[in-house]
């Protein structure tokens, strides 16, 4: 299946294929095969398999509580684990997931482009920018890079808008060349 | 005492029993429904204590608990789940079908109850309790195991099943002559295919209908539909549970969900009392002479449930501790083999230990089934000659 660049970090399922003969539907997200299962009365279940041979989703109740599983090892028809987690628990975990995948994949997109990196600087205490609006840093204009995105705990604030203000241990990303990366950091750790 | 004063006092202690007996089942990780059932026995004619005058409440309030059940089994699978799990899995839903209503069959022709009988006990030991199933599975950690879905797919066969059933076991019961039960049959089996379709492309406005962003008023609109459809259904000689549980199918989305929340708290009371109910009416007396025959008809029946999740979970290509799970998790039979019995008992055209056997059965099921799908796992290893590996460790990778 051909993958689609311009599909943007948070992309929709590309396809759908009815699995014949069997109760599950697959979906295919990014190259991986997304295994859904309904449990009539309960929920849904969202599998992948992993390259070990193991499955591991999770189960969505009616009621919108999830359950994380885990298939086992000797017997990959039953589960190692399943762990209940609640709304919060569940969205941490995704950003958790999800930030090492956005990192991963913006340095996939600008392989392509010779002499362009990304980078991740993080804010550390008592640099100037700390509490100020990132349009401070002057960042294009003086190192002609550009940051995409700010990592701040589990969340992700991605292509943050000028008036986002920085805060101490945010990570912050960023797209440019060598030399612009270093120069911004510079910026970026710059003390007042 | 004034009757009214002794009828309170008397449903005190009944609710307040069974709150208890509640408590304790939760405590051991049981369905409550053989503990009521126990209480029910306790509490009636030849039993420890006599308690006559809450009969006439208890009796409506059993009527209003079958109706429920059968709501909230229909609200429990969407029209679109009946349709998928009937296209998926019918082979597997027929061959659970033949050999789970063939003893019951047996055992009342052994038992010299005839053809009534016979239909009446092959419900009882067909349908699986898909209230106590789900909840094993859940507390059993089993919702990612591969053949979960297959041990859902025959318990929403079964659901559509009980539709087929529960109108030809009424007509049957009332007596009615064979082309009248012909027609009442055809009659219910036509509502059915209707409502069925009709709830795939039209459940959006049955719910539109009843659905109120407030509760109160939420709750009335159900319980009034409810009441009224199964009336309506009794008086067109369908069984009112069928038309409880028909609207319940029609109800769809997020309504559905919402419906089984307002009503859970309701179902349980009245579910209660309909179990009680059963057990007040079946002398205590009358379950020695029987036992044996419930323990024989318990073993054939486990056995058959365990063969016919054993071959749909091989058919999904599950391992063989899959293919005992999914088996040995469908033996659980529970309150839908209690409302049969009740439906026949209460038409009085099969003898009084048909009510006395059931209730042992389904004692013995509800007990038995989760034990059964708790310790299948280690049963089978041991089969294999393997050491049970005990708990896994956390991480392999």
């Amino acid at each position: 299946m051909p993958q689609d660049p311009s599909a943007g970090l948070y992309c929709v399922p590309q396809a759908l294929e009815h699995n014949v003969n069997s109760l599950l539907m697959t979906t295919k997200v990014r190259g991986m095969n997304i295994e859904e299962t309904p449990l009539p009365g309960i929920g849904v279940r969202r599998e992948v398999r992993l390259a070990t041979g193991r499955r591991i989703g999770v189960v969505t109740h009616r009621d919108g509580h999830t359950e994380l599983i885990l298939s086992r090892m000797d017997d990959p028809d039953a589960c190692a684990a399943s762990i209940p987690l609640s709304a919060e628990e569940a969205a941490a975990l995704g950003s958790l997931l999800g930030s090492a995948q956005l990192i991963a994949q913006l340095s996939a997109e600008q392989k392509d482009v010779a002499g362009v990196t990304t980078h991740q600087i993080l804010l550390r205490p008592g640099s100037t920018y700390a509490g100020r609006p990132l349009g401070d840093t002057q960042m294009r204009t003086l190192t002609g890079t550009s940051i995409v995105a700010l990592l701040r705990g589990e969340q992700v604030i991605g292509s943050p808008r000028p008036d986002q203000v920085l805060e101490v241990g945010d990570m912050v990303v960023i797209v440019g060349t060598e030399a612009g990366l270093a120069k911004a950091a510079q910026i970026l750790q710059s003390r007042s | 005492m004034d009757p009214t004063t002794l009828s309170l006092i008397q449903l005190g202690i009944v609710f307040f029993a069974l709150g208890f007996l509640g408590r304790l089942a939760g405590r051991i990780g049981m369905s409550p429904v053989p503990l009521y059932l126990l209480g029910g026995l306790a509490f009636g004619h030849g039993g420890l204590i006599d308690f006559g005058s809450i009969n006439d409440f208890a009796h409506i309030a059993s009527e209003i608990g079958v109706i429920l059940l059968l709501l909230m089994l229909g609200l429990e699978y969407t029209a679109r789940e009946l349709v998928t799990g009937l296209r998926q899995s019918w082979m597997a839903g027929l061959l659970d079908l033949v050999l789970n209503m063939a003893p019951g069959v047996a055992i009342a022709f052994l038992l010299g109850w005839g053809p009534v009988g016979a239909l009446v006990m092959a419900g009882i030991t067909y349908s699986s309790s898909s209230g106590i199933i789900a909840k094993v599975l859940g507390d059993l950690g089993r919702l990612g195991n591969r053949e979960t879905p297959v041990v859902l797919a025959i318990l929403v066969i079964e659901d559509l099943a009980m539709a087929a059933y529960l109108p030809i076991l009424t007509a049957v019961l009332s007596g009615v002559s064979f082309l009248g039960g012909l027609t009442a049959v055809g009659i219910s089996l036509a509502v059915i295919t209707a409502v069925l379709l009709g709830a795939l492309r039209y459940g959006h406005i049955v719910s539109n209908v009843l659905d109120s962003p407030d509760r109160e008023s939420f709750l009335l609109k159900l319980l009034g539909s409810a009441l009224l459809v199964a009336g309506l259904a009794s008086a067109l000689q369908v069984s009112a549970a069928v038309g409880a549980f028909l609207l319940g199918i029609a109800i769809s989305g997020g309504t559905a969900t919402n419906a089984t929340r307002v009503l859970e708290p309701l179902r349980d009371l009245f579910a209660a009392m309909f179990f009680v109910l059963f057990g007040l009416n079946t002398d205590p007396r009358s379950i020695p002479p029987v036992l044996g025959f419930a323990l024989i008809l318990a073993v054939v029946t486990s056995a058959t449930k365990v063969a016919t999740g054993w071959w749909a979970a091989r058919r999904q290509g599950i391992a063989i501790l899959g293919q005992a799970r999914a088996g040995a998790a469908l033996i659980a039979r529970g309150e839908f083999s209690i409302v049969i019995a009740g439906l026949a008992v209460a038409s009085g055209a099969v003898p009084k230990e048909l009510a006395a056997l059931a209730t042992t059965y389904v004692l013995i099921m509800a007990v038995f089934g989760p034990i059964a799908a708790r310790y299948v796992e280690p049963f089978v290893r041991l089969f294999q000659g393997k050491k049970s590996p005990g708990k896994e460790p956390e991480v392999i990778l």
